[in-house]
């Protein structure tokens, strides 16, 4: 089932005397989710993220805007007439039934000529317990599950009337860092084995990343750039973009233009378009653009090195850098060699360099 | 390390010898006598309060109650040979006593189901409105904050009904209304009217004043219910009256076991709203037909019979204990969590 979501908005009126201001949580959102795909919906807490998937579940209704499920517009629709299934942050399991009572709780809602016999009921339920692997828990009550068994279940549940849409709200943020990656991997899975339509929202943008097939990252409830998790983080459309994809996060410097080169200080980094008019412009470069050299073209005063195995850290101080320190991740070998305080040089990898507009923060090509 | 296991193998240190549950104790019991003394010096301001005020009158009624023919003035045949069950056997065989017990259980019976289903009615009604909750549950608390004596003359006259056939003098508000349906007037609570009719009177008035105390405890439990299930609910579909019976009572369980159990204990020690209705006499024209048994053991004080007294506090105290236990049995297997 594809999800339209066309010039999506919801404001919320002024809550008192002191908030005089209304609160615009979405704003004007346009965006398309193809068929059976799994779509992150990623943004910083209060950018508008939980109220989007509210819209599309039917919890709330937009102010303006409409959605579509497929052709059908369901913007006016209540929740229960557009089969959806939804998993809360906390998974909202009802405490005083079985696992078993919890996943046929929606089953026997339906009514009329959906109503399923006992059997078949049983029969749903167990084969959305055993889809995640819940199937010898059925009598246990909530209470005695861990948090990844609870998760478990609040997605058996969401999946046992067979929805045409599934939503999660921030599944993983309620886990411990190895069940996190476990669970992550797990929902793939079942969104592979169902082929559900599935969005799912998170802050992480690490979790983000590693599962869906489409991102889309939001600021102050405005879409800042929809793609393929890679293809946004290897080609941000914004500064604010780039900054939240990717840990360690980016390195800004403050840099300008000028004769056609880009300069990070005095220092003259790497030349762009000729015709490029002489301004200032912030730089954006990942930690994994670095490439010690002696005779590298930025350089900072070495701070430390931290060494991670695999690769190290290398952190120093640059005067034009917007953070009191830069972050380069070199192997560790490389890395090794940086053993006295001192001046550490960098040539730079070209397509791990941004730049942008040092004002509005768009995307400078070059 | 090799070294180490070798040591360890020798058996240089002696084995420690397995320690049986006495010594354990007395071991913790050794190393805690120090602290005792101190202990029972912090407790002894609170336990000297208790031993005073709760200990003595408890063991106390227990020596009254079961001394044959004490009466508070003088002992009749030596305290300490005529242990017995004497008052309990002239309480019970009383013909007061009995009308006293039938009153007070039927309050209870009544009472105690019509005003929780209200006050959960309520509570989820308020629950649910947003604009003036505030207002709506501070008219439905009042109650809660007026003296009960005080109500119950209101109620009186909100029923009374004084003079006879068409020459009626006054009546209160209730036949006036009914009056107008062309119903009654009924003689609810003066000289002469009947037991079922005085029955309905405080029924409705004792529910009337146990509604605020369950609708904030309700409503309290309510708001601490997890908006989301509901939302969960709504997304599965469910029916309002399946949302309300699978998720929203299970989840107040707890907070309608403790509101059932505190008010069948409240009722079955019913008195003063009756005091309020009827006066002292608790009947109309105070023939006792309205007797409950905290008001048999009132009337039993000024004659001086502090044996019947304690007898019928206990037998009130067994019938609450039995009840409570009843009560606290069915809870622990249907309130959840």
């Amino acid at each position: 089932m594809k999800i339209v979501l066309k010039n999506l908005s919801k404001i919320f009126p002024a809550m008192g005397k002191k908030n005089k201001d209304v609160v615009v949580a979405v704003d004007n959102l346009d965006i398309e989710i193809p068929d059976g795909k799994l779509v992150g919906l990623l943004g910083p807490s209060g950018c508008g993220k939980s109220t989007t998937l509210y819209m599309i579940s039917g919890l709330q209704k937009p102010t303006m805007g409409q959605v579509f499920f497929g052709d059908d517009d369901v913007t006016m629709l209540e929740p229960e007439h557009r089969g959806v299934g939804l998993v809360f942050q906390n998974y909202a399991l009802y405490p005083h039934l079985t696992v078993k009572q919890n996943i046929m709780f929606p089953l026997q809602n339906l009514k009329g000529a959906e109503k399923l016999s006992k059997e078949e009921m049983l029969r749903r339920a167990q084969e959305a317990a055993d889809l995640v692997q819940i199937g010898d828990l059925m009598e246990r009550k909530p209470n005695a599950l861990s948090g990844g068994q609870q998760q478990r279940v609040a997605i058996a549940r969401a999946l046992a009337k067979a929805p045409r849409v599934l939503l999660l709200d921030e599944p993983l943020s309620n886990l411990d860092a190895r069940l996190r990656l476990q669970t992550r991997e797990e929902i793939k899975r079942i969104q592979r084995e169902t082929g559900v339509t599935t969005v799912f929202v998170t802050h992480d943008q690490e979790e983000a990343m590693s599962i869906s097939d489409v991102i889309v990252v939001m600021k102050k409830g405005v879409m800042q750039q929809v793609g393929e998790p890679q293809k946004v983080y290897d080609d941000p459309g914004n500064l604010f973009v780039a900054q939240f994809l990717g840990t360690p996060p980016i390195n800004v410097f403050n840099g300008k233009i000028s004769g056609g080169d880009l300069y990070i200080g005095d220092e003259k980094i790497m030349e762009v378009h000729a015709e490029e008019a002489d301004r200032p412009v912030t730089v954006g470069i990942r930690p994994e653009g670095f490439i010690p050299s002696e005779d590298g073209v930025l350089s900072g005063k070495l701070r430390t090195v931290e060494v991670m195995g695999r690769d190290c850290s290398v952190v120093f101080t640059n005067e034009s850098s917007q953070k009191p320190s830069v972050r380069a991740i070199v192997d560790s070998d490389i890395g090794a060699r940086f053993d006295s305080t001192g001046l550490v040089r960098f040539n730079l990898k070209r397509n791990k360099v941004f730049l942008f507009e040092a004002e509005t923060g768009e995307r400078i090509r070059f | 390390m090799e070294d180490n296991k070798d040591i360890i193998q020798n058996n240089d240190v002696p084995e420690r010898q397995p320690l049986d549950r006495k010594t354990v104790i007395k071991l913790n019991r050794d190393i805690g006598s120090k602290n005792q003394l101190k202990g029972w010096l912090y407790l002894a301001p609170a336990l000297l309060l208790l031993i005073i005020f709760s200990f003595y009158p408890l063991i106390n009624t227990f020596r009254m109650a079961f001394l044959n023919g004490y009466n508070g003035l003088a002992i009749v045949g030596g305290e300490s040979f005529n242990l017995g069950v004497e008052n309990f056997k002239t309480v019970i065989g009383y013909v007061d006593f009995k009308q006293c017990l039938k009153n007070t259980i039927l309050l209870c019976v009544v009472t105690v189901p019509i005003s929780t289903i209200l006050a959960l009615l309520i509570a989820v009604a308020l629950n649910s409105i947003k604009p003036l909750q505030k207002v709506f549950q501070t008219v439905f608390f009042l109650p809660y904050v007026t003296n009960s004596i005080a109500i119950g003359m209101v109620f009186n006259a909100m029923f009374t009904r004084v003079g006879l056939g068409d020459l009626i003098q006054t009546q209160g508000i209730i036949n006036n209304i009914l009056g107008l349906f062309g119903i009654g007037p009924f003689n609810f609570v003066n000289v002469g009217s009947s037991w079922g009719a005085n029955m309905f009177v405080v029924c409705t008035y004792i529910v009337w004043n146990a509604i605020p105390f369950k609708i904030l405890v309700l409503l309290g439990g309510l708001q601490n219910v997890n908006k989301q299930y509901y939302e969960a609910a709504k997304i599965d579909g469910t029916s309002k009256v399946r949302t309300f019976f699978r998720i929203t009572i299970p989840l107040v369980s707890p907070m309608l076991a403790y509101v059932i159990i505190t008010s069948f204990i409240g009722g079955f020690k019913e008195y003063s709203s009756i005091v309020g209705i009827f006066g002292e006499g608790m009947g109309p024209g105070g023939n006792g037909q309205m007797n409950t048994i905290v008001g048999y053991v009132y009337n039993m004080l000024p004659k001086s019979n502090l044996g019947n007294a304690s007898a019928a506090s206990l037998i009130l105290f067994a019938i609450i204990l039995v009840v409570t236990a009843i009560n606290g049995y069915v809870s622990k297997k249907k309130v959840h969590y």
